[in-house]
Parts: structure tokens; C-alpha cells; sequence
């Protein structure tokens, strides 16, 4: 898992951690979550369980890199910006990235369908989807393909934006 | 649903924490209270079925936090999200 990470850190440019244990800490997360999931998502958020589910949590996350940027350091703290992890910058934890539809669907749909449960007031209620719609997209730039349900923040191939990312619709119909 | 209790001389305070059990940030709370020898108890979240994690996002949402990790409930009125060391001082001091 160690290895991993730092091979992921080298690739992008950021670093792992600098405090030992917390680091220690964190890739044991992700160690028991491959376990008990099959995947390893972010220590730091309560996954589904479901991989469609969870696949903008898997780690490095979808926010890594706009976290990284605009704070210096991913939202578990695992990756981390080169002032960061010379302690310019203080490692603090951040606000949530993610959007709290995603973060409800780890709920289950339970808290939506519990009989006894009408007292709660409605404005906080969000709809847990039960499966992701997954479309496929495409790197204007490189032509990389993916199929997910939003387009990445930053394309893994040649790290283009995610305003580079556009959607293939593919069209089925009886011509003559 | 598991609630564990942690003993500690300070019972000043009615101190709760939602956690993740893989969370480090969750884990650096509970290791700031237990230095501070503050009494309190903690869910991990992510150990419950999914009857209580629909109580527990209830609960959450029902008092104006985020569904964030550690989430900490300080004498059933202050909600801290996430590890705020600063927070968590002077809600306790309080």
C-alpha cells in the first residue's frame, strides 16, 4: 500500500504525509478497506460498500487534485504538497469536496424507506440513488476514455482539465 | 448500535463522537481526549448496519452538521466538524 502511494505521490509530484504515524494511520485505512471492500477507499469517508458507489472515493480520490491545490493536501492528508510537507503550510483537516449526495448514498436506502422515521425534517433529506448513472467520456486532448458517472477533475493520461472532458452519446436506430 | 465509553477524570462535559474506524483524523480525536483524560464515548460508524447509519445521518443532518468525519457532540448542543483541536478547547473550557 506504502509503495503504491508513493509511486502515485512521484507520478504527480506531491509527497506522502510527513508525520509517520498518522501516515501509518492512513495506510492502514486503506489497507483494511481493500480488505473488507475490495477496494481502497479513502480511510476518511464512510464508504458504501458498493464500488459504483464508491468509485470518486477510491484512492487517490477525484478531489485529490483540486484539494491539493487549493489547500496543499488531500482531504485524508495522505498526499500532500511539497510546502506542506515541509511545514510551511499547517496540515489541518479540510472542508468536504465531495457532494453531499454521494456522501449520502454510503447510508443505505434504509434512511429514506424507515417507516418511523416521518418527524425528520424534510430539507435534509437527500435521495441516495441506487446505482450511479455511469456515462462515458473522452480527453479532448488525448483521447483518453472513460466510464464513470461525472468526467475526472484531472485526466490521468496527459492532465488535462476536467472542462476538457466531453461526453460520447452513443445513438441506436433502425435505418433503412 | 456500538457505543463505546472511553473513562477519563474530566466528566466536566458530555463529549460524543461520531468516527470512522479507519479515519485518522477521527483517531487524532480520540487520542487529544484521551491525553486531556476526558471522558467520552464514540460510534464508529462504519461498523454499523445500515439501520443506524441512517439514524446516525439523521441525527447529524437533524443538528445542522455535515456528514464529516470525526463528527463531535459536545453536551448534546455543539457540533464540531471534523478534528478542531481549537473548537474542541474551548468548547471544553466552557
Amino acid at each position: 500500500m506504502r509503495q503504491r502511494a508513493e509511486a502515485d505521490a512521484k507520478t504527480y509530484g506531491y509527497y506522502l504525509n510527513p508525520n509517520p504515524e498518522f501516515l501509518r494511520n492512513l495506510l492502514e485505512g486503506l489497507k483494511r478497506n481493500e480488505e473488507r471492500y475490495g477496494y481502497p477507499s479513502c480511510p476518511c469517508r464512510l464508504a458504501s460498500g458498493k464500488l459504483e458507489l464508491d468509485r470518486d472515493i477510491l484512492c487517490p480520490c477525484d478531489y485529490r487534485d483540486p484539494d491539493v491545490l487549493e489547500y496543499g493536501y488531500c482531504y485524508c492528508a495522505l498526499y500532500v504538497r511539497k510546502d506542506a510537507f515541509e511545514g510551511k503550510i499547517p496540515i489541518v483537516q479540510i472542508a468536504e469536496r465531495r457532494p453531499l449526495e454521494k456522501q449520502a448514498r454510503a447510508y443505505g436506502e434504509a434512511a429514506e424507506a424507515s417507516p418511523k422515521k416521518k418527524t425528520e425534517p424534510s430539507a435534509t433529506v437527500t435521495k441516495v440513488p441506487s446505482e450511479a448513472k455511469l456515462k462515458m467520456w473522452y480527453c479532448k486532448q488525448c483521447g483518453y476514455v472513460v466510464f464513470r458517472e461525472d468526467p475526472p477533475y484531472v485526466c490521468p493520461i496527459c492532465k488535462a482539465k476536467r472542462e476538457m472532458f466531453a461526453e460520447i452519446k452513443i445513438h441506436t436506430g433502425l435505418y433503412g | 448500535m456500538k457505543v463505546v465509553k472511553v473513562l477519563g477524570k474530566n466528566k466536566k462535559h458530555k463529549v460524543f463522537i461520531y468516527a470512522i474506524s479507519t479515519c485518522a483524523w477521527c483517531n487524532l480525536a480520540k487520542n487529544f481526549l484521551n491525553e486531556n483524560d476526558v471522558e467520552y464515548e464514540y460510534v464508529d460508524v462504519d461498523l454499523c448496519n445500515e439501520e443506524d447509519k441512517g439514524k446516525i445521518r439523521r441525527d447529524i443532518q437533524s443538528r445542522g452538521g455535515s456528514l464529516s468525519y470525526p463528527t463531535i457532540i459536545i453536551d448534546d448542543k455543539i457540533l464540531i466538524t471534523g478534528f478542531r483541536k481549537d473548537k474542541i478547547m474551548e468548547a471544553l473550557r466552557s
